[in-house]
């Protein structure tokens, strides 16, 4: 499970192909994307609507394998993993979180939180241990027994960021975490994630369009017609983006 | 991870308490109909051996003239009285008889002081209550002696004393049959009802010899009796007896071998069985029709588990993405529907039970639930539950988790 001696990457993407197959032929969504994420980096994956990074995006969180191309995974080619098999990947070693927060409306916050604990066979007990002590570090103390509907959107998205924390992930992976948000919250958010990143070392992606959010990471990759387009610092020209992109096409 | 499972999938059903509710009620119905149904089915079988081990088991009953004629007027049985005193004490010598009562009757009417009863008159030797298994718990049954002497004794049932004698004691009493005294000196045991509803407790035993040479109209051929109840050691002995019996009888009444009998032979317990038979065919087909409920009730299950499983196909793709394995989702909506089917059967056990408890108090009989007919409703709705959960619970594993995270 180490990569190369000296840098440990978590992420090791090489030459990924994705084609998906349509009544209009095949179209190809990535075109031979090489990305490489080391263990604690701060990253954010840009990009225009219809660009590729979503697809990019479910192919590093495991929901979706890609055509052609190898993907290590903490050092393991995890290519011909299987459905069981990714699916345990997930569980305990990516740690999602999405725009519309998708917490299950029925659970509380404690439940919620807990509920990947559920899947890797923790006790009942220790699983609200672990939820209550989640709950604590994101700031939401008290509001264990509250429902998703009881809470604020930053308050959602802490709850949910608590959820991925739960299984003491490899890989935090955000899609546009801060889209449904106001901008101070969605800004508290952010710091939530530079703080979980510097304090623990915990490697995190984040999906945006967002030149605001990118500037907020410590690298950019922006993704155009499914190629990778720009890799580096978040610079002004990297987050504005557009000329560059067009002067490369 | 069974556990926490269990919870969410009561959690769920709980959260949709009425579509839950209106669900189950396939299965409430379908449950309770089989319950009921099989009750009633139990009840009638036991009801029905009851009365015919009432009858006195082992036993044979040969009648006078035969069941059968070859063509023209048919001879009813026991219209022309062919079988005789001697009949009875030969048949009563084969080695595997136990015990046989010559028996004849009449209708009369009854008095005691005031009082009289319309009531049904065996007259017989004593062998007739060992032969019906039925002894008096009051007083005694009249003996061989008194037979043989026509003592003015008489045995009487239940309903007899009742309707005669009211809360007085029987015992020591007068009754006139057809003009003629008798002492009351037994009463017989309650016994109930007979095959077609008639009541077996009314009625009243004379000695044969007594009603005979006494009572008129009792005895019109001399020596001649309807039937002779036999009693048969073993059940295996049945069938032999019956054809030792016939074989015995057409020697005595000297038929030429192209002749027909002029007697009947009845095999009680067989008919019994036939009863039994027919019974459990009935209370089959009735639970049958349950069944078909159940099948309804599973079909709406499945209904409701694909609109769940269209409903929450966000909730399965968040699952999916924090690391629910397609085995876990399947189980989930799986144990939903188990649970739904059970807890429907559970309900439809005890509405079933209580529907049958009360129906018991309004049939002729009492309805029997019994522990088998429970655990066979349990069982066939867990298998409901899987089998129509399954497609469901298939269809939910196999979304994918981008499409459903996108719904």
């Amino acid at each position: 499970m180490t990569g190369p001696v000296g840098v440990k990457a978590v992420l090791e993407l090489d030459g990924i192909v994705k084609d998906y197959a349509s009544e209009a032929g095949t179209f190809r969504a990535l075109d031979g994307v090489s990305v490489t994420v080391e263990q604690g980096e701060f990253i954010s994956i840009m990009g225009p609507s219809g660009s590729g990074k979503s697809t990019l995006m479910n192919i590093i969180g495991c929901l979706d394998s890609a055509t052609m191309g190898a993907y290590r995974f903490d050092g393991t080619d995890i290519s011909d993993y299987d459905e069981k098999a990714l699916a345990k990947l997930r569980n305990q070693s990516i740690g999602f979180v999405f725009q519309q927060f998708n917490l299950l409306p029925r659970l509380s916050s404690r439940a919620n939180v807990a509920l990947p604990l559920v899947y890797s066979g923790v006790s009942l007990k220790d699983r609200n241990a672990r939820a209550d002590e989640l709950l604590a570090l994101v700031g939401l103390e008290g509001k264990q027994m509250s429902r998703p509907s009881q809470l604020s959107g930053g308050q959602q998205q802490r709850v949910a960021i608590a959820r991925a924390l739960a299984n003491n992930p490899r890989l935090l992976l955000a899609d546009e975490p801060t889209g449904a948000l106001d901008t101070k919250t969605g800004a508290e958010v952010l710091a939530l994630f530079r703080d979980l990143n510097a304090s623990r070392g915990l490697t995190a992606v984040i999906v945006t369009h967002d030149p605001g959010v990118a500037a907020a990471t410590n690298r950019v990759v922006r993704i155009q017609d499914g190629q990778v387009t720009y890799d580096g610092p978040p610079t002004k020209e990297a987050l504005a983006g557009v000329g560059h992109v067009y002067d490369a096409a | 991870m069974l556990g926490a499972m269990l919870a969410e999938a009561w959690s769920a059903l709980v959260a949709n308490r009425l579509r839950s509710i209106l669900t189950m009620l396939g299965m409430i119905i379908g449950v309770a109909a089989v319950i009921l149904m099989l009750a009633i089915g139990s009840g009638v079988q036991v009801y029905i051996e009851r009365q015919i081990s009432s009858l006195g088991s082992n036993l044979l009953i040969i009648s006078s003239g035969a069941a059968r004629t070859g063509g023209g007027f048919a001879q009813g049985i026991g219209t022309a009285p062919t079988l005789t005193l001697d009949d009875a004490d030969a048949i009563a010598r084969l080695p595997t008889v136990v015990a046989a009562a010559p028996q004849s009757g009449f209708g009369a009417q009854v008095t005691a002081g005031p009082t009289n009863w319309l009531t049904q008159v065996s007259t017989s030797t004593p062998s007739w209550f060992q032969v019906q298994d039925w002894y008096p718990d009051e007083g005694r049954a009249f003996t061989e002696m008194e037979n043989r002497q026509a003592a003015r004794v008489a045995v009487i049932g239940r309903t007899v004393a009742d309707e005669l004698f009211g809360a007085n004691d029987p015992l020591g009493q007068q009754i006139r049959v057809r003009g003629v005294t008798f002492t009351v000196i037994g009463v017989l045991p309650k016994r109930g009802q007979g095959i077609g509803g008639s009541n077996r407790d009314d009625t009243i035993v004379l000695p044969l010899n007594s009603a005979q040479r006494l009572v008129q109209g009792g005895g019109v051929f001399r020596r001649s009796v309807r039937t002779i109840s036999v009693s048969v050691a073993t059940p295996a002995a049945m069938v032999p007896t019956e054809e030792a019996i016939s074989l015995l009888l057409r020697r005595r009444h000297q038929l030429a071998p192209t002749a027909p009998d002029d007697f009947s032979i009845t095999n009680i317990t067989a008919v019994g069985d036939t009863f039994a038979e027919t019974t459990g065919a009935i209370s089959l087909l009735l639970g049958a029709i349950g069944g078909i409920s159940l099948v309804v009730g599973g079909i709406g299950i499945m209904n409701i588990m694909l609109v769940s499983v269209t409903e929450r196909t966000r909730e399965i793709g968040i699952r999916m993405a924090i690391g629910a394995s397609r085995g876990a989702i399947r189980l989930q909506f799986l144990l939903e529907a188990l649970m739904l089917s059970l807890a429907g059967c559970l309900i439809g056990v005890m509405l079933g039970t209580g529907i049958a408890v009360i129906a018991g108090k309004f049939l002729p009989f009492e309805t029997v639930i019994t522990p088998a007919s429970v655990i066979i409703s349990f069982a066939i709705s867990a298998a409901i539950g899987i089998f129509f959960g399954w497609w469901p619970a298939n269809r939910a594993a196999k979304l994918s988790p981008i499409e459903a995270l996108r719904s």
